[in-house]
C-alpha cells in the first residue's frame, strides 16, 4: 500500500517539475524576446520554414474539412429541414474551431517535430556547446526566433485555413448539394461576425507559441545519440498537440461562454 | 594563465573529478591524457564554463570564471570540438566567421577573414560556400580548426582532435595545431588518447585519472617516467593500476 502511493507521490511530482520546467522555460524565452540581441536572419528562415512551407499541409487539410463538414451539416440538417444553414455553420465551424485546432494539429506534427530533431541533433553533435563558446546565448539564437515565427506565422496560417476550407464547403456545396453559388457566399458573409474570425486567429498565435515553444524545449532537453533525439521528437509532438486541445478548451471558454 | 584548485564535479551518484589541480603557464600547450570516461571532458567544459564545479575554483589570467563577464570571458577562447561541430545550415565561412559576424564585423571583411584562416588550415577558398555535409571529416576538422582560429584568440582548446581520422590525416592535423599554437604565441589545452597527438603538440603533459591529476611533466619526462599509471596507458598495456575492463 504504502509503495503504490509513493508511486502515485513520484508520478505527481514528476509531473509538477515538468510543468515547472516548461513554465520557466517559457519565461526566459518571453524574457530574452525582450532583450538585445535580435537573431534577424535566422527569423526570418524560422517563417519561413514553419508559415511558408506549412502551407500546403494546412491548405489541404482545410480544403477537405470544409468540404467534409458541409457534407455533414448537410446530411444532419436534412432531418429538420435545415439544410440552408449549411454555409453559415461551415463558415463558423471552421473559422472558430477547425481551422485554428486541425491547422494547430499539422503544424505541431510536421514543425515541433522538426525544431525538436533539429535542435536535439544540434545538442547531440555539440552544436549547441559550441554556440556558447562563440559566446552567443542558444536561446537567444535557436529559440526566440522560432517561437516568435511561430507565434506570428501560425495565425497567417489559420486565416488562409479558413478562407480555403470555407471554400471546400462551397465547392461541395456547389456542385455535390445543389446550393446556388451566390446565395451560398452571401450566407457565408452574413452570418459570419469579426470575433468568430479574430477568435481563431488569437487560437492560432496561442497555438503557434506552444507548438515552436515544445519543439525548442524537448529538443533542448534531447538525450545522447539517435534514440534520445527520438524520444525529444516524439516527446515535442505528443505534448505540443496534447496542450493545443486543452489551451483550445480554455480559450473556447474564455472567448464564448456565456 | 589557466589554474584549476581542487575542482570537483559529480552527476549524480558518478563522481568524476574528485580535486582537481591544474596549472598552464601563458603560452604552454597542455595535453591531457587519461583513458575514457575519466572526466577529461568535464574538465575542459568546466573551464569553459559549460560545466559548473561543485567545489573549488577555476581562474583564467588570474579571474575567477565565475564571477564576471562570461561573454568577455569566452572571447578569449577558441575551441576544437571532438566531432567538428559546424553548424548544418550555415556555410563553411559562415560557420568560420561566426564570433566575427555576431560581433558586429562587416560580412565582406568577415569572409576576407574566413577565407584567409581557411588557406592557414591548408583549405582553398573554393570550400568557403560548401556545406558541412559536403565536406571529409578531415576537411570538417580543418574548417573547425580555422573556426577556433579564426578571431586570434589568447587561448585555444583542442577536444581529441585526431578522433575519426587515418593517421596521416591525424598527423596533418597535429602538425597544423603545432604551427598555429607556436605562430600564434596561444596558450593551448588538448584533451586527447592519441599518443601521436601527444608527441606532436605538447609541451607538457597530465595524466587524469580517478578523477585527479596524477602526474604531469614534458613529453622527454612522460617517457622516461616510473609512474605506473603514466606507462601503463603510453604503452597501452592491458595490465597494471588503471583497470582495463574486457
Amino acid at each position: 500500500m504504502t509503495a503504490f502511493l509513493a508511486s502515485i507521490g513520484r508520478a505527481t511530482l514528476a509531473i509538477l517539475a515538468s510543468i515547472g520546467a516548461v513554465t520557466l522555460f517559457a519565461g526566459q524565452t518571453v524574457g530574452h524576446m525582450l532583450r538585445p540581441p535580435f537573431y534577424w536572419r535566422e527569423f526570418i528562415s524560422a517563417c519561413m520554414t514553419i508559415g511558408y512551407f506549412s502551407l500546403p499541409v494546412v491548405g489541404l487539410t482545410a480544403l477537405f474539412t470544409g468540404g467534409a463538414l458541409a457534407l455533414q451539416i448537410y446530411a444532419g440538417g436534412a432531418r429538420f429541414n435545415a439544410e440552408a444553414v449549411v454555409p453559415s455553420i461551415v463558415a463558423i465551424g471552421m473559422v472558430r474551431e477547425l481551422g485554428p485546432v486541425l491547422g494547430g494539429l499539422m503544424v505541431a506534427a510536421r514543425v515541433a517535430s522538426s525544431i525538436a530533431a533539429e535542435i536535439g541533433t544540434m545538442k547531440v553533435t555539440e552544436q549547441i556547446d559550441a554556440l556558447v563558446t562563440l559566446s552567443t546565448n542558444p536561446m537567444k539564437y535557436l529559440t526566440v526566433p522560432r517561437v516568435l515565427a511561430a507565434t506570428l506565422t501560425v495565425p497567417v496560417l489559420v486565416l488562409v485555413g479558413d478562407i480555403i476550407g470555407i471554400m471546400g464547403g462551397y465547392l461541395v456545396g456547389v456542385s455535390r448539394l445543389g446550393f446556388n453559388p451566390a446565395a451560398y457566399l452571401q450566407n457565408t458573409v452574413d452570418f459570419l461576425e469579426f470575433w468568430d474570425v479574430a477568435s481563431g486567429l488569437v487560437k492560432g498565435a496561442v497555438f503557434g507559441f506552444i507548438i515552436a515553444l515544445m519543439g525548442c524545449y524537448f529538443g533542448m532537453r534531447s538525450g545522447r545519440g539517435a534514440q534520445g533525439v527520438g524520444r525529444a521528437t516524439k516527446a515535442a509532438v505528443v505534448a505540443a498537440s496534447v496542450m493545443i486541445l486543452a489551451a483550445n478548451y480554455l480559450l473556447t471558454e474564455l472567448f464564448f461562454s456565456a | 594563465m589557466i589554474r584549476l584548485s581542487n575542482v570537483h564535479k559529480a552527476f549524480g551518484n558518478n563522481h568524476v573529478l574528485r580535486g582537481v589541480d591544474l596549472h598552464i603557464p601563458k603560452g604552454e600547450s597542455m595535453v591531457i591524457i587519461g583513458g575514457s570516461g575519466t572526466g577529461k571532458s568535464v574538465t575542459l567544459k568546466a573551464i569553459l564554463g559549460l560545466v559548473t564545479p561543485d567545489v573549488g575554483t577555476i581562474t583564467v589570467a588570474d579571474k575567477d570564471i565565475s564571477k564576471g563577464d562570461r561573454d568577455a570571458l569566452l572571447s578569449r577562447f577558441g575551441m576544437l570540438f571532438q566531432g567538428g561541430a559546424l553548424f548544418d545550415s550555415l556555410t563553411v565561412w559562415q560557420n568560420v566567421a561566426f564570433r566575427l559576424t555576431q560581433t558586429g564585423m562587416d560580412k565582406a571583411r568577415a569572409r576576407d577573414i574566413a577565407i584567409e584562416k581557411l588557406r592557414r588550415v591548408g583549405l582553398k577558398p573554393d570550400v568557403a560556400d560548401r556545406f558541412p555535409a559536403e565536406l571529409s571529416g578531415g576537411m570538417q576538422k580543418r574548417v573547425g580548426l580555422a573556426r577556433a582560429i579564426a578571431a586570434n584568440p589568447e587561448i585555444i582548446f583542442f577536444d581529441e582532435p585526431t578522433t575519426g581520422l587515418d593517421p596521416i590525416m591525424a598527423g596533418v592535423i597535429n602538425d597544423l595545431i603545432r604551427e598555429i599554437v607556436v605562430e600564434m604565441g596561444a596558450t593551448a589545452m588538448t584533451i586527447t588518447h592519441d599518443m601521436s597527438s601527444v608527441r606532436a603538440i605538447a609541451d607538457r603533459v597530465a595524466m587524469l585519472h580517478d578523477g585527479v591529476i596524477k602526474w604531469t611533466g614534458t613529453v622527454v619526462e612522460m617517457d622516461s617516467t616510473q609512474d605506473p599509471h603514466v606507462d601503463q596507458f603510453i604503452h597501452g598495456r592491458s595490465t597494471g593500476p588503471i583497470e582495463a575492463v574486457r
